[in-house]
């Protein structure tokens, strides 16, 4: 294959750069990302601790409101009971005792009630600004990693750790910690007040209860496995809905619709047996669970009863069997809440630590303290015996020399992954050389500081970004403080301004994600635009492959050749326009500069070039 | 909801009586368990019966013995139900979607026929088990409780009558102004993904631009944003368990004392009180179900309407009745056949009323066995224009023809198998190189594969695989470089021998050597189906490339969906100033001159056609100053 047609100068540096253990690796080396030796859960808890320290006010109140809510909920029964045993039979109801105990209940649920909504409402703040707080940082970390760090992982892996990770965290560290300690609460504090009524029975319902928690525990083994066959199933049909919807209208164009349909009847149909299975398993579990708690109520009945009457096994009062029948409802309900919780706190957990690994990820060398600002750049730069490799053992760049006078046009030429890329990379100090000295105007890159650097350059590559906003600020995005007289003119000499006029919006039609519907020229007339504004000394321009329509191409070419006009440039050039007019032909291979001249020099010279030339622009 | 269950329920009206049925008997059951516990203590301790209260203990557990055995019957019913249905509407709206016409695909959007087909079905699944589960249930429990309690004193049951509309309006007030947050944060949340993700593949250009800052201070107000909407819902949400318990208490509270005075005067028994304090229970538990089904039943209801809406689409494009068109005789010898292989008579075409036309009277005719090339800019309506022919989009004026017949009147599949499309992206589904090979023909043979895959330039490296054509194919084709794919897909349309073929920019990753070698590849088929007594194939080929189009019989020229200048490559040349400027910007020097046989500035920026360029009276240029 041509080297020259293949795209993509991200995905060629992407693709130098993985493969590789060596980076700051999230999970450093072989180890799983989030690796529990390397994250404890005695560290995870006390750096989340530290999370939670600035809301300890909403902490603590969260955890005694729900201690005290807790108790006073399990205090009712106990007072209903009274209540009932107050309530005797015609003409020996104690209405004395009645009034206070009445009253008492009343102030009792009403102070549960609000602490139950003061401990809901300071979890929620809590976990909320918590996962604002982590979200915020792991998103600032991000802006400090080194690029390195940034092409070699995933983006939606990264994306992962800052938006749902972060949320697993909230969700299940925070409200799973509260619900985890309100359920302990609630199973002692039951024990207690059973206790403190009658041992016995207290006995009673201690031992009949986990019978539905076994029951719980025996349905949901169960159906587990139903459940498993029935998520594959529904994985399979949902990859073919995946794919074949996706691809509808090649589906459409091909007449291949009823083959699908055979394909998507058939796993239609298991994942009916399946399903069918699954849910039935699963819907066993909550009438289960009520039989055994139906049965356990019948057994505490009568043994209550019996003991009203005859003193054995337990002396009590109606009221008392009344008590002992509404904590034999609620008792079983915390161990189930507890059970699911502890599943969501492991998974929070794991979230925490991938969390953790991205935030514990070594950031890129700050600035030295002695650097100096780049002001008013000429754009003299000079490539002195440059090496680089992003890997170790895989060299990329050997001993690049470059002299480039302000206004000088370089076009740089070669194959695929010879590097062409990497020399922005580093000019910008996206990535720091291994050996030899880059300087600008005359002193060494690594003397300025990096946001004084990259003021100096204007950087234009083929995989347009433009964000989610206006066209105007879109442009502007390098110089905000532009006013819309100055975006318009960059427009105009970007040859861009004639399609955005006939935008519904103008200046002011929001781009959707992804540049929305514009065409890969437009976007990238755009990004001229933007650059054309900032007046950059030195330009790094990737030029597109093939993907930009020819009309749109000539206005972006137009629009490159302004824009490069007495500025110094370096362009990774596909056009035969953009080579033949530069001044100098860089022609990399193999991470070397094999021939350097202009276009007709290096043809005559007959060498590599040459036969790129040909295989390029000749049939 | 009510829609979808009447055209899909009808299969399964028996579960849905009959599983019901079976779970009122357990709702009947726990109504009565309250009023046994009555008997028990009444009719027990009152008189002091040992006996009595086991064989009331005895009657409870025979009762939930029989309770959960009906349940179970109504679990299953509920299980057939809801799956059996689910399965059907996936199956019905799998179809439809099939049915579909591009015009349909692209209102409806590709990723939200997939969420329809699979969430929305799947909410819809999940409300119709619930429905046969508890829409019974909970609603009947809740009544019966307050019925019982007021069965047996009214002057009590007036406490139920005021807590329970109590708790329903609490609900209803706090659910309605939850539900339109829960959109709100859903959609900031989206927000916060959008601009990590902006972050992360813009990271060169922020940093070059430096704006880490900017960047930053967007996120944290988005983060903040999120946080501070998520507490307002928190703060409105969390009342509702408290102010439920606090209600249901306050009854109890209410019922103490009132039952106090009751029992006092005979009314009642100490037994009935305790009852009422559990149905008390009861009823609110109830009703805290019935507000969550409300909730499923909700969000079925905006998927059951989703899912109803693709039902109700009708597609555009159908072929009820057309019968088979007869394909042309093969004309070996007389290649200039009278009917032309594809003509378009002005053909117009635009995305909706209103917008402008993304085709614009477009009149050309192709010969049988003869090449079109068609250029033009992203956006100047190639790709629609060929999507004409087999009859993706309708010609909204005007008409397209294929072998004489126009595409109106053929039957799609046929129409399909005689136009083959390599669309302009390369995907492929997963399976192996043969699946996805044999689309157009399930039938072919290894040969066959082989044939298409030598014309493809392909067969080389399906050669190197292991397995050949077993090879496998990751899902898009991901194993496979972009080149490859492309390749692959080319051979895909070759398979089954259509007569037409389409190549909707589908070289574009090839090198230009490759890109030569297949249009050679595919010229020399064509003329030896000719030769052998088929059809000749007639390509048509979309690109941005001169060099892939340059020796096409003829070349359209596109700009803005119209013709701009249609004719051979020197007829154009000299002609046609766009394909001129786009002859410049993409060929060498040398190429352009040895042409014109003058010399040319090929890189001038705006060039004066060449003194005595040779003019063709045949080559049609529509665009002023052509």
């Amino acid at each position: 294959m041509n080297p020259y047609t293949s795209s993509g100068s991200v995905a060629t540096m992407t693709a130098n750069v993985s493969g590789n253990d060596n980076l700051n690796d999230l999970g450093d080396g072989p180890r799983q990302p989030g690796d529990p030796e390397r994250y404890p859960v005695g560290a995870v808890t006390r750096r989340l601790m530290g999370y939670v320290r600035p809301h300890r006010i909403s902490f603590t109140a969260s955890f005694v409101s729900a201690a005290i809510s807790v108790i006073l909920q399990l205090y009712t029964p106990i007072l209903i009971g009274e209540g009932i045993d107050l309530i005797v039979a015609t003409g020996q109801v104690d209405f004395d005792a009645l009034l206070p105990l009445v009253t008492k209940l009343a102030l009792v649920v009403v102070g549960a009630a609000a602490f139950q909504w003061l401990q809901g409402y300071c979890v929620n703040r809590l976990s909320y600004e918590t996962v604002r707080d982590m979200r915020v940082e792991a998103s600032d970390k991000l802006s400090r990693m080194p690029l390195s760090f940034i092409d070699s992982h995933a983006h939606g892996d990264l994306m992962g750790r800052v938006v749902n990770d972060v949320d697993q965290v909230g969700d299940g560290l925070l409200q799973g910690f509260t619900q985890l300690f309100t359920g302990v609460i609630t199973i002692v504090g039951t024990l207690a007040f059973m206790l403190s009524i009658n041992l016995t029975m207290t006995l009673v319902v201690v031992l009949v209860t986990p019978l539905s928690i076994f029951a719980a525990g025996a349905i949901a083994k169960l159906s587990n496995k139903s459940f498993t066959a029935q998520q594959r199933i529904q994985g399979q049909l949902g990859g073919h809905i995946e794919e074949y919807v996706g691809e509808q209208k090649l589906v459409d164009a091909f007449a291949y619709g009823p083959n699908a349909q055979q394909r998507f009847d058939a796993l239609n149909a298991e994942l009916y047996i399946a399903g069918e299975r699954a849910q039935f398993m699963g819907s066993l579990s909550n009438p289960g669970t009520r039989f055994i708690n139906n049965i356990i109520y019948a057994v505490v009945a009568v043994i209550g009863c019996v003991g009203v009457i005859t003193g054995v096994p337990a002396a009590l009062t109606v009221g008392g069997v009344q008590i002992f029948l509404s904590y034999a409802n609620q008792y079983t309900k915390p161990f189930n809440e507890v059970t699911n919780v502890i599943t969501q706190i492991q998974t929070a957990y794991a979230s925490a630590r991938r969390m953790f690994a991205l935030l514990d990820a070594r950031e890129q060398e700050p600035d030295a303290p002695d650097a100096v600002e780049l002001a008013a750049p000429q754009g003299e730069v000079t490539f002195a015996h440059v090496d680089f490799s992003y890997v170790p053992d895989r060299r990329l760049l050997q001993d690049i020399c470059i002299e480039a006078k302000p206004g000088m046009r370089f076009a740089l030429v070669g194959p695929t992954g010879c590097g062409k890329t990497t020399l922005i990379n580093l000019l910008l100090r996206f990535y720091d050389i291994d050996a030899g000295r880059i300087a600008v105007d005359g002193r060494s890159s690594r003397d300025y500081t990096r946001a004084s650097l990259r003021r100096a350059f204007g950087m234009v590559l083929q995989d347009t970004w433009l964000f989610e906003g206006t066209v105007a600020d879109n442009i502007a995005y390098g110089c905000p403080g532009a006013t819309r007289e100055q975006v318009v003119e960059a427009a105009k000499r970007a040859h861009a301004h004639k399609f955005i006029v006939q935008l519904p919006g103008g200046y002011d039609t929001v781009i959707g994600e992804d540049g929305g519907t514009f065409s890969q020229g437009q976007k990238q007339l755009l990004c001229i635009a933007r650059v054309m504004l900032t007046d950059p000394a030195i330009l790094l321009l990737d030029e597109a492959t093939s993907s930009i329509d020819t009309r749109t191409e000539l206005q972006v070419q137009a629009a490159f050749d302004e824009l490069m006009a007495g500025r110094t440039s370096f362009v990774v050039a596909h056009r035969l326009s953009t080579i033949r007019n530069a001044d100098c032909i860089l022609v990399m291979r193999d991470g070397q500069i094999i021939e350097r001249g202009t276009h007709d020099e290096l043809l005559a010279a007959g060498g590599f070039y040459a036969e790129l030339y040909r295989s390029q622009f000749a049939q | 909801m009510i829609e979808l269950l009447r055209r899909f329920g009808g299969k399964f009206r028996r579960y849905m009586v009959i599983g019901p049925a079976c779970k009122l008997i357990e709702v009947i059951f726990d109504l009565l368990t309250p009023l046994v516990i009555a008997q028990m203590i009444d009719k027990g301790i009152g008189a002091h019966d040992v006996n009595a209260v086991i064989h009331y203990g005895m009657l409870l557990a025979a009762m939930a013995v029989i309770g959960i055995s009906f349940t179970l019957v109504c679990q299953k019913m509920a299980a057939l139900t809801s799956q059996g249905m689910g399965t059907d509407i996936r199956g019905a709206l799998y179809e439809h979607i099939n049915k579909l016409s591009y015009a349909e695909l692209d209102r409806f959007g590709t990723p939200s026929l997939i969420t329809r087909i699979t969430n929305d079905v799947n909410q819809v699944q999940l409300a119709v088990a619930l429905g046969v589960r508890m829409l019974i249930r909970w609603p009947f429990l809740a009544v019966g409780s307050m019925c019982a309690a007021l069965a047996i004193d009214l002057k009590l049951g007036m406490i139920f009558l005021i807590c329970t509309p109590a708790i329903g309006l609490v609900f209803w007030f706090v659910m309605a102004r939850c539900i339109p947050y829960y959109k709100q944060l859903q959609a900031k949340l989206d927000r916060i993904a959008l601009i990590c993700r902006e972050g992360l593949s813009g990271t060169r250009v922020v940093r070059a631009f430096v704006r880490e800052d900017h960047e930053r201070e967007r996120f944290a107000q988005a983060a903040d944003d999120q946080a501070h909407t998520a507490i307002a819902v928190g703060k409105l949400s969390s009342i509702l368990n408290p102010v439920t318990f606090l209600v249901m208490n306050l009854g109890v509270c209410a019922i103490l004392w009132v039952g106090g005075i009751q029992v006092n005067v005979g009314e009642l028994t100490q037994g009935q009180v305790m009852a009422f304090v559990n149905y008390m229970t009861q009823t609110l538990t109830s009703i805290v179900y019935v507000a969550n089904l409300v909730v499923v039943f909700t969000k079925a209801s905006a998927s059951a309407s989703r899912v109803n809406e693709v039902l109700n689409c009708v597609p555009s494009i159908t072929d009820e009745n057309n019968e088979p068109v007869a394909l042309p005789q093969a004309p070996a010898t007389d290649v200039d056949a009278p009917v032309p292989a594809l003509s378009l008579s002005h053909a117009s075409f635009s995305f909706g009323a209103g917008a402008a036309n993304a085709v614009n009277d477009v009149t050309l005719e192709l010969p049988l066995g003869k090449t079109l090339g068609i250029i033009g800019g992203t956006g100047s309506g190639k790709s629609t224009l060929v999507s004409l022919i087999p009859r993706l989009y309708d010609a909204g004026t005007g008409s397209v023809s294929v072998m004489g017949a126009d595409v109106r009147t053929w039957p799609l599949d046929q129409l399909r198998r005689v136009v083959a499309t390599v669309p302009q992206r390369a995907s492929l589904v997963s399976g192996t190189i043969r699946s996805n090979l044999t689309w157009r023909d399930e039938a072919a043979t290894d040969e066959d594969l082989w044939a298409a895959l030598d014309m493809a330039q392909a067969s080389e490296f399906v050669r190197n695989k292991p397995k050949g054509l077993d090879a496998p194919v990751e899902a898009g084709g991901k194993n496979f470089s972009g080149g490859q794919r492309q390749r692959l897909t080319i051979a895909r349309a070759l398979v089954g021998s259509p007569q037409i073929l389409i190549m909707d920019d589908s070289a574009s990753a090839l090198d230009f050597k490759t890109d030569a070698a297949l249009r050679h590849a595919i010229r020399e088929r064509s003329m030896r189906g000719a030769a052998e007594g088929g059809l000749p194939l007639t390509t048509v080929i979309v690109s941005q490339r001169v060099s892939t189009v340059r020796d096409a019989d003829m070349i359209c020229v596109l700009d803005h969906g119209s013709v701009a200048g249609l004719g051979t490559h020197d007829e154009l040349y000299a002609t046609c100033q766009l394909y001129r400027e786009i002859c410049q910007s993409q060929l060498r020097r040398e190429e352009l001159e040895g042409q014109q046989g003058s010399a040319v500035p090929a890189l001038a920026p705006s060039p004066v056609p060449a003194p005595g360029a040779p003019t063709a009276p045949a080559s049609v240029c529509a665009k002023e100053g052509c």
